[in-house]
């Protein structure tokens, strides 16, 4: 289970801080990442999941702090930077534009251009095709490439964001809460798209405050509470009770845990 | 888990297929290119003799349409990048007055107070955008700000310098300038002398211009606003660029998180608004010989309608520059066509505020067609 760690971390998050104004989202968090595993994220609403990895996407400078990107020290100064690093984000809001179609959407930033004369121009062709051809990888069938994506369900953004992110050559995915606001059958398919991304060896970041979703694919479990870190587990040397409790800071969900059955 | 079993079958049937007719509604152009079609029915039955069909009432609404679409090109490519300026009528009193100041006033060669204006009124354009960007206001209060301190100028400036508020003998100084002609000349002229002598349009038939074409050429203005129409129809459609106008105005965060340079975006539209008002302006003064004070009234509200009209979202995100075009054609074409009728000119406000309306609400319905919203 553990050979992972064999290689070297794609990306290293060191002593991480995160100040805004006087609130303290993050106080010193580390995590390594590695290729190829898919590393949970988990932590109760308000912990500081979100900017943690806004600081690795290049959304939010950290306060203090340093991030090794394949071992070198890096500063995005803005999300193109980490784009063109290979970090590829699907945010928790905000992934895609409703009103754009999904061609648009997937190559949002990222266009394609053919020449003609000594101007470039928006290859729709390609793009339209690649949209289509990844759609199909991913079992969503388009109505066409011109379809807004406002029309899809949650669960089918989510897989274009994927898909889009996968196919720009991500290194790193870092995926926040993408099955918070879906039903069973979208959630099982992304965590299927996670499942099948890790195994082309890139490394997944997959944000979630819920534990059968984490165990469900993860490799290794770093929960946030309160801007801090718990520390890093590895599959199978943590059970699932163990990780609720640290997700809410401490015993006090036990007790609750206990009078209502044994549901949460 | 048994979610691997699943993943084949996302595809949703429930999702059912886009009639025709459904996907023609949601080309943002539909509402302008009906609204053409009525309005060019209506004027050929009802007005048919009133001379607004010949060649100078052809060139006349025209012209008035080629003004809408020059500050409608800007407003619109502002508009689905997501901002608005309310500034452009007091933009092109400004420029205006500019130009005139500078080459009437100072002396400046035409050229040099043309250019110089541009440079001037395409930062001020820069400075709206900036201002917005950095301060997270809306667009429509930072630019109203502005409606106020360029119209304010443009009145104080002559007066203080001339004691008036209209600057007039541009057109004399700006005779045989080279950039001057580039606004205010006309082509194909040639071309209307020999269609006149052909007999295929009309000629003076008495008087010193006896024989020659009643119209003789192309005002410059026109080919400006083709030229306009086209630039921002394949910049918005056709390039990258485009790609990130529409991202911008959709959804400025989930742009910038894919990497698209938002405010760069934004900030170039403000400045690209400035620059059509300057051309307005410019073809204007040229036209008229003149600069006055109270030029661009009301036209920042004009090209919004124009660009309402031709089916642009009033929040960002989705329109079309063609649509727009076609707004402003209507505009122009009702406006002078009730003028040829001799109907009392103010209706053609009510028209406005009505066909306004009706813009809006069909635009919001298309809005909820596309998103699938409710
Ligand atoms: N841009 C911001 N400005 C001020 N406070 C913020 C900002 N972003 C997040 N926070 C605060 O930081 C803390 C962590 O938020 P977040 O990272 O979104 O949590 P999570 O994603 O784990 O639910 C919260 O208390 C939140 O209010
Ligand atoms: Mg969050």
């Amino acid at each position: 289970m553990n050979t992972r760690t064999t290689h070297e971390p794609i990306i290293r998050m060191v002593n991480i801080e995160k100040h805004f104004g006087s609130v303290i989202a993050l106080a010193g968090v580390s995590v390594d990442v590695y290729p190829g595993e898919c590393h949970c994220l988990l932590g109760d609403n308000g912990a500081g999941k979100s900017t943690f990895i806004k600081t690795m996407s290049g959304v939010h400078k950290p306060t203090a702090g340093e991030i090794l990107f394949d071992g070198k020290p890096m500063h995005f100064d803005d999300p193109r930077d980490a784009i063109s690093a290979g970090i590829a984000t699907v945010h928790q809001h905000l992934a895609m534009i409703p009103l754009m179609s999904v061609s648009r959407n997937f190559f949002m930033g990222n266009e394609p251009l053919k020449k003609i004369g000594p101007l470039k121009f928006f290859d729709h062709d390609l793009a339209n095709q690649v949209t289509m051809e990844e759609m199909r990888k991913m079992g969503i069938n388009l109505r066409g490439p011109d379809q807004a994506v406002g029309t899809l369900s949650g669960g089918e953004r989510q897989t274009v964001a994927i898909a889009r992110a996968v196919h720009f050559g991500a290194k790193v995915l870092i995926l926040d809460e993408p099955t918070s606001a879906l039903g069973v059958r979208q959630t099982a398919n992304v965590l299927a798209t996670i499942d099948k991304v890790r195994k082309q060896d890139v490394a997944v970041v997959f944000i979630t405050h819920n534990v059968r979703h984490a165990l469900a694919v993860g490799d290794r479990f770093t929960v946030l509470n309160r801007g801090q870190t718990l520390g890093t587990a590895q599959r199978g040397q943590i059970t699932p009770e163990e990780l609720q409790d640290m997700m809410a800071g401490g015993q006090e969900l036990v007790a609750l845990e206990e009078s209502l059955g044994g549901t949460i | 888990m048994s979610q691997t079993a699943q993943s084949q079958t996302v595809s949703d049937e429930r999702v059912k297929e886009m009639s025709a007719l459904r996907r023609a509604l949601i080309r943002p152009e539909l509402g302008g290119l009906v609204g053409i079609v009525a309005v060019f029915a209506f004027f050929l039955l009802f007005a048919f003799d009133s001379g607004m069909f010949g060649s100078q009432g052809v060139m006349n609404w025209s012209t008035v349409s080629a003004q809408f679409m020059i500050i409608a090109v800007g407003a619109c490519l502002l508009m689905i990048a997501g901002e608005f300026d309310l500034s452009v009528g007091s933009m092109i009193g400004f420029s205006g007055m500019m130009i005139a100041i500078l080459s009437v006033t100072l002396g400046w060669p035409v050229w040099l107070a043309i250019v110089v204006t541009f440079v001037l009124c395409i930062a001020i354009g820069a400075l709206n955008g900036y201002i917005v960007i950095r301060t997270g206001l809306p667009s429509f209060i930072v630019t109203l700000a502005f409606l106020f301190i360029l119209r304010g100028f443009t009145i104080y400036l002559p007066q203080t310098i001339e004691r008036k508020t209209i600057i007039s003998g541009v057109r004399d100084v700006a005779e045989g300038d080279w950039l001057a002609s580039l606004f205010g000349g006309k082509i194909l002229t040639g071309f209307f002398t020999w269609l006149g002598n052909a007999g295929l349009i009309e000629t003076f038939e008495r008087g010193t211009r006896e024989g020659q074409p009643v119209v003789d050429g192309i005002p410059m203005l026109i080919v400006w606003a083709i030229a306009l129409v086209v630039f921002g129809h394949i910049l918005l459609t056709r390039t990258r660029f485009g790609n990130w106008i529409f991202a911008s105005g959709g959804d400025a965060e989930a742009a910038r998180n894919s990497g698209v340079p938002v405010s760069r975006v934004k900030i170039l539209m403000f400045m690209f608004t400035a620059f059509c008002a300057c051309v307005f302006a410019t073809c204007q003064v040229m036209e008229f010989g003149s600069a006055g004070a109270d030029r661009g009234l009301l036209k920042e509200f004009e090209a919004i309608i124009a660009v309402v009209i031709g089916g642009a979202l009033l929040t960002g995100g989705y329109g079309s520059v063609i649509g727009a075009a076609l707004g402003a054609l209507i505009f122009g074409v009702v406006q002078q066509g009730l003028f040829f009728a001799g109907v009392e000119s103010s209706l053609f406000r009510v028209f406005l505020g009505i066909i306004l309306l009706f813009a809006v609400i069909l635009n919001t319905y298309i809005r909820r067609l596309i998103t699938g919203e409710r």
